[in-house]
């Protein structure tokens, strides 16, 4: 008998054993909602996967009739924007403060503790100072978002940057680099596979923001939609909206993975996926 | 002309004396390579000949006038791991240099500079025996093919002095003869002056025309941390009565390969082979 760790599954039963888990909950899903349908008709809390087609046809594919909208893309849109923007801004900083800090001890000096410290003021704490600030509009969205993951990513960056070796910043020296030159040439390009990563480790976080400030304060958005049709008991449009989050926000880890693998080739070479 | 005089340089850490006392005086064009036993301090001396650390005491001069206080392109280095930039390509790694130097701001340069940059790089990596690799990223070449590669890219640059730290250290023994041959080729062609670091003895007596011993002098069994080292032997060798090395001859690698350096080895081994494989006789 070999020992679990070396058992490695062959290519066609591995795909056959990702799709497994999911394929169960849905079968699970739809035996409950069987059953408790039966049990009563009228039943909001599981409803069937044909309510569940109705719900979302009539949200994705009929112009709501007061707006002339199409409720499901328009929440898609507007969620999606903030989280573009809001995600785009917090790279922008993390970039341009936690290379410096980083790489220059004068500024670690200045700007580490603090940066220590910000990073930790919980960002739903300080959600009402930003509605007062920023009013209830998308600026106030937009800044909760670079408040949740901005501080992260700076402080990441600042980390990978002290982390490469000490000969690389040697080398450039004797290679003639200025400071600036090396955090073009040398830093930015090798902690950049890192940043990609811990993009994709605070997507969650990202969306958290996001619904949170949709649920609080929104006129659209699909965190917005969620918390809306919950005082109806809308299983049926709630359970979509999450699997469609749930989806986009996969797609955006997997776009995040191919975007890596396009601008840091070197890195990638020979690793596993 | 290149001539470094280290004058009674010395380096603690806190209370932790590694270095004290250090002079040398090396001539213009020197190989100068400095042995010693492992944490006598022979990586902390060539840190300071390349401003990576300060000294505690003492100074080193290059013609007369003090060291940088920064790295400069004046001192090239290649260390034993971490020398070339893991996310350019071979060429790009080359030609770095030259074009951080061109262009302050990009740190790139354009048209017909730029084709003068990469031909030069190209030549210097032909004669590395890089010419074939132009395109591959540091991750695809083997620890000889970087250590070249981190040659060629200080070499570039011109630099008076050439800092390498073990920088074969990690190679095979047949890898490593064809590594000797190519720097004493380079060296002899640059007239640039080299300061290796190794505790290989054999390596030393191979290149150098100068060898630097850093050792304990003195030893407190109380305190142990109150001495440094210093330079108990230094010699000069001349490499014209060196016949071996001397001359890069071609037909001279099949007594370099593996099989070969194997060869001599199983026939000193003599008696204490009691056995061996009947097969690979027979396919040989
Ligand atoms: N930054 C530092 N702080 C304190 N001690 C240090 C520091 N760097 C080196 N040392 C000490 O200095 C001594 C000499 O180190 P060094 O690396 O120069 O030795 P070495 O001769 O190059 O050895 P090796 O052959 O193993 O490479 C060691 O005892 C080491 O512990
Ligand atoms: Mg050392």
């Amino acid at each position: 008998m070999k020992r679990a760790i070396n058992l490695v599954p062959a290519r066609p039963p591995a795909i056959l054993l990702a799709v497994l888990p999911f394929a169960l909950i849905l079968i699970v899903y739809a035996i409950g909602s069987d059953i408790r349908l039966g049990a009563n008709p009228n039943d909001k809390l599981m409803p069937s996967f044909s309510t569940i087609g109705e719900a979302v046809g009539r949200l994705a594919f009929e112009e709501n009739r007061r707006t002339g909208e199409y409720v499901f893309w328009t929440d898609t849109a507007i969620s999606l924007q903030r989280i573009v923007v809001g995600l785009a801004i917090s790279t922008a900083l993390c970039i341009l403060i936690g290379i410096p800090v980083g790489f220059l001890p004068v500024l670690r000096a200045l700007f580490g503790p603090f940066l220590a410290a910000f990073s930790l003021i919980p960002p739903l704490a300080v959600l009402p100072i930003l509605f007062i600030v920023f009013g209830l509009g998308e600026t106030s969205k937009i800044v909760l978002i670079v408040f949740g993951v901005a501080p992260f990513l700076t402080r990441d960056v600042a980390l990978a940057v002290a982390a490469i070796p000490r000969e690389q910043i040697v080398k450039a020296q004797t290679l003639g680099a200025s400071t600036w030159q090396m955090m073009v040439h040398v830093v930015f390009p090798q902690i950049l596979p890192r940043l990609f990563d811990s993009l994709r480790l605070s997507l969650g976080a990202t969306w958290l923001f996001l619904i949170a400030s949709e649920a609080i304060a929104s006129e659209g958005g699909l965190g917005y939609r969620i918390f809306l049709v919950r005082r109806y008991l809308s299983m049926d449009v709630i359970l979509p909206y999450v699997a469609w989050i749930t989806l986009l926000a996969f797609l955006m880890d997997y776009a995040l993975t191919l975007a890596s693998r396009g601008a840091a080739r070197w890195y990638h070479l020979g690793r596993a996926q | 002309m290149t001539e470094i005089a280290i004058k009674g340089l010395a380096k603690s850490y806190g209370d932790t004396a590694i270095l004290e006392n250090v002079n040398a005086h090396l001539a213009d064009h020197e190989f100068c390579v400095v042995l010693g036993p492992s944490g006598a301090g022979k990586t902390t001396l060539l840190r300071i000949l390349l401003s990576q650390e300060a000294a505690t005491r003492g100074e080193v001069l290059i013609d007369g006038v003090p060291i940088d206080p920064e790295p400069q392109p004046d001192r090239g280095v290649v260390f034993q791991r971490y020398s070339v930039f893991p996310h350019k390509s071979v060429l790009a790694n080359v030609m770095l240099g030259p074009q951080l130097r061109a262009a302050p701001l990009l740190g790139r340069l354009f048209g017909a500079r730029r084709r003068a940059i990469r031909e030069r790089a190209e030549a210097l990596l032909q004669e590395v025996g890089l010419g074939e690799h132009l395109a591959k990223f540091p991750a695809q070449l083997s620890g000889g093919m970087q250590q070249r590669l981190a040659i060629a890219q200080a070499l570039i640059m011109e630099p008076k002095v050439l800092l390498l730290d073990e920088p074969f250290g990690a190679l095979d023994q047949s890898t490593k003869k064809a590594m000797h041959r190519l720097i004493l080729d380079l060296w002899r062609k640059n007239r640039m002056t080299i300061v290796m670091v190794t505790h290989d003895i054999g390596e030393a007596f191979t290149l150098a025309t100068r060898i630097l011993m850093v050792d304990k002098a003195r030893r407190d069994p109380h305190a142990p941390t109150a001495y440094g080292s210093t330079i108990t032997e230094d010699i000069r060798l001349d490499p014209d009565k060196k016949p071996a090395l001397h001359v890069v001859d071609e037909s001279a690698d099949e007594s370099h390969t593996m099989t070969a350096i194997f060869a001599r080895y199983r026939a000193d081994a003599g008696d204490c082979v009691v056995d061996e494989h009947p097969n690979f006789q027979a396919a040989g």
